[in-house]
């Protein structure tokens, strides 16, 4: 069983969403989605500054067999993107909500937290997919 | 005699497990607006014998003229072991084998063909090679795109000394994913692309500049200083090579750096024909690619790596597959990643055969030949050199009258004499574009001489002798 943190929100992408103290939210993959996709050996993260709208494709995480998309939970402006993934990929795997977070976001003011799963809206998906 | 191993009890059994009536019904997905109901210009089939007599008599039509044509494809030696070796039934494929790793053979000679390349450009890693040199240039523009992160544009510098027909196969193929050109001017003079041409992009957003060399001219460009504009600019610098002049000239992997701290080109394409692949009638010939590490995710086409097998011994195998069209589908670096697995065979084992030493003595005996030829062509009258920088093996002449009818006459004779520019270039004037290799004689070179003065005799204008 894959594990889904208490705190986070979720999509059906598969992405998490982390809210900051300062504004922020921080975006990573699931423990759910590293596992379906096996050893990581590449990851893009977007430019800093980048705009983006929300359910647009912003990363790219790469395993041996497949190169996937990870999709912009919410729309805004990317703040920060985690540069150690360039070479340590494999942090995504062992530690996809912490170490292994993509980016931070700051959202547009306007951005609706509507569309986003609680965890256990996120673990129900999980089931009825499985 | 039909290569299709079903028989006519297979297919009905087959259509009858999924429960198709017909095997045109497995299309009825595609709109009927967007099937071509008839291929008009295509003829009904013909038999084995009516093709191989069709064929027989095309080729006859290219006769054996003395060739002096270049403009991309180039006529050189090729030794008699580069296609014996070529044609083995264990090479003679145009494919990469599915299941690859099986053909460690195969592999072998791939990684070794992007071995040479990357020690002929300087650069870190090269793809196991593309359709064409104009589809490289198209694949080189698209993930220049992809990879200028400093970049938010679409657009690149495409200057007019670039084959011609490379820039209409880019504009082409990449058309319809919004990449702009900016045509950029060249210099009356000397041919080439000066910095004062750039200088009015300082400050804009381009992806990235295209620095051919030596160019469609034959000239050779002044490609660290353009580099270095180009880098200072925030541009990617695609260089169009000639692989054959690699053998003397500076290898794109080392341009720039005037100011000290060179990075060189970032993405290296070009033709490959020049390698032991003949010019018949235009093709199947190969286009190269090669860059740096740092953007190999954005390079599309297969690449062979080097590895160990379960046991420790050293194998190959295809990797970086996973941005590849059969899984990333619409979303692949690209989805004409075909390489010509044959063409490269002939170029590994032409490179092989002529090592590094042989491979300069053709790239010289080419500059030497065409040097010959300009200043025989030059000694008529009515015939001059359109430029005066440093050249390869190729150079444009003007003429005093228009060339079409001259390139008939030498024709005429058995002679290609060159190529009429006044298509792609009206602006220069009557102008030729001029070839010769190391596979042309002093008596050759006198043979289009003869017949070019014979023809450019002065026009006899009758005058009033008031």
């Amino acid at each position: 069983m894959s594990k889904i943190p208490g705190d986070l929100h979720y999509t059906r992408s598969h992405e998490w969403v982390r809210r900051l103290p300062s504004g922020q939210v921080e975006v990573g993959i699931t423990d759910h989605a590293q596992e379906a996709l096996g050893d990581l050996v590449y990851v893009e993260v977007p430019q800093v500054s980048r705009r983006l709208v929300a359910g647009e494709a912003c990363a790219v995480v790469e395993s041996v067999k497949a190169a996937s998309d990870v999709y912009s939970p919410v729309s805004g402006q990317v703040a920060a993107s985690n540069d150690d993934l360039a070479q340590r990929p494999e942090l995504l795997n062992s530690d996809p909500y912490g170490t292994g977070w993509l980016m931070r976001v700051a959202p547009d003011a306007s951005a609706a937290a509507g569309a986003l799963l609680t965890p256990a809206e996120y673990a129900q998906f999980l089931a009825e997919a499985g | 005699m039909p290569f299709i191993p079903h028989t006519a009890d297979d297919i009905a059994r087959m259509l009858q497990v999924i429960g198709a009536q017909s095997i045109d019904d497995l299309f009825d997905e595609i709109p009927p607006a967007l099937k071509t109901a008839a291929l008009h210009d295509v003829p009904p089939a013909l038999s084995e014998m009516e093709v191989g007599r069709l064929l027989t008599e095309r080729a006859l039509r290219d006769g054996r003229p003395l060739n002096f044509i270049g403009a991309g494809a180039y006529e050189h030696h090729i030794p008699a072991p580069v296609w014996a070796i070529a044609t083995r039934g264990e090479f003679y494929s145009a494919y990469t084998p599915y299941q690859a790793e099986a053909s460690q053979g195969t592999l072998q000679l791939i990684y070794e063909y992007q071995s040479m390349m990357c020690a002929l450009t300087a650069m870190e890693v090269s793809n196991a090679s593309l359709y064409d040199g104009a589809s490289a240039l198209a694949e080189a523009c698209l993930m220049a795109v992809r990879a200028n992160r400093g970049s938010e544009s679409r657009r690149i510098l495409l200057p007019l000394t670039v084959n011609p027909t490379y820039c209409k196969v880019a504009r082409n193929i990449t058309g319809n994913q919004q990449v702009e050109f900016e045509a950029v001017n060249f210099d009356r003079r000397d041919g080439r692309v000066p910095l004062r041409a750039l200088q009015a992009y300082e400050g804009q957003d381009f992806a990235a500049l295209v620095v051919q060399h030596p160019d469609f001219f034959g000239n050779l460009e002044e490609v660290d200083q353009l580099t270095d504009w180009a880098h200072a600019n925030k541009m990617l610098v695609i260089a169009v090579v000639n692989p054959i002049a690699l053998a003397l000239l500076k290898p794109p992997g080392e341009w720039g750096g005037l100011a000290g701290g060179t990075r060189g080109a970032d993405i290296v394409c070009g033709e490959g024909q020049p390698l032991g692949v003949p010019l018949a009638s235009g093709g199947p010939y190969f286009g190269f690619m090669a860059t740096r590490m740092q953007y190999v995710r954005q390079m599309p086409g297969r690449i062979v790596g080097g590895t160990l097998d379960i046991e420790g011994r050293p194998g190959f195998s295809l990797t970086l597959q996973a941005r590849e069209q059969h899984i990333r589908r619409s979303k692949a670096t690209s989805n004409i990643c075909t390489n010509q697995g044959l063409m490269v065979t002939a170029a590994t084992v032409y490179m092989a055969l002529l090592g590094a030493a042989g491979l300069k003595r053709v790239a010289a005996a080419s500059a030497q030949r065409t040097a010959d030829l300009v200043r025989a062509l030059c000694q008529i009258s009515g015939v001059s050199a359109a430029f005066d920088a440093p050249r390869f093996h190729e150079a444009v002449l003007l003429l005093d009258r228009p060339v079409a009818p001259v390139l008939a006459a030498l024709a005429e004779r058995g002679i290609s004499g060159g190529l009429d520019l006044c298509a792609s270039h009206p602006e220069l004037g009557h102008a030729l574009l001029v070839c010769a290799t190391e596979t042309k004689t002093d008596a050759d070179i006198d043979v289009y001489a003869r017949a070019l003065a014979d023809i450019m005799r002065p026009v006899r204008v009758v005058r009033d002798s008031n």
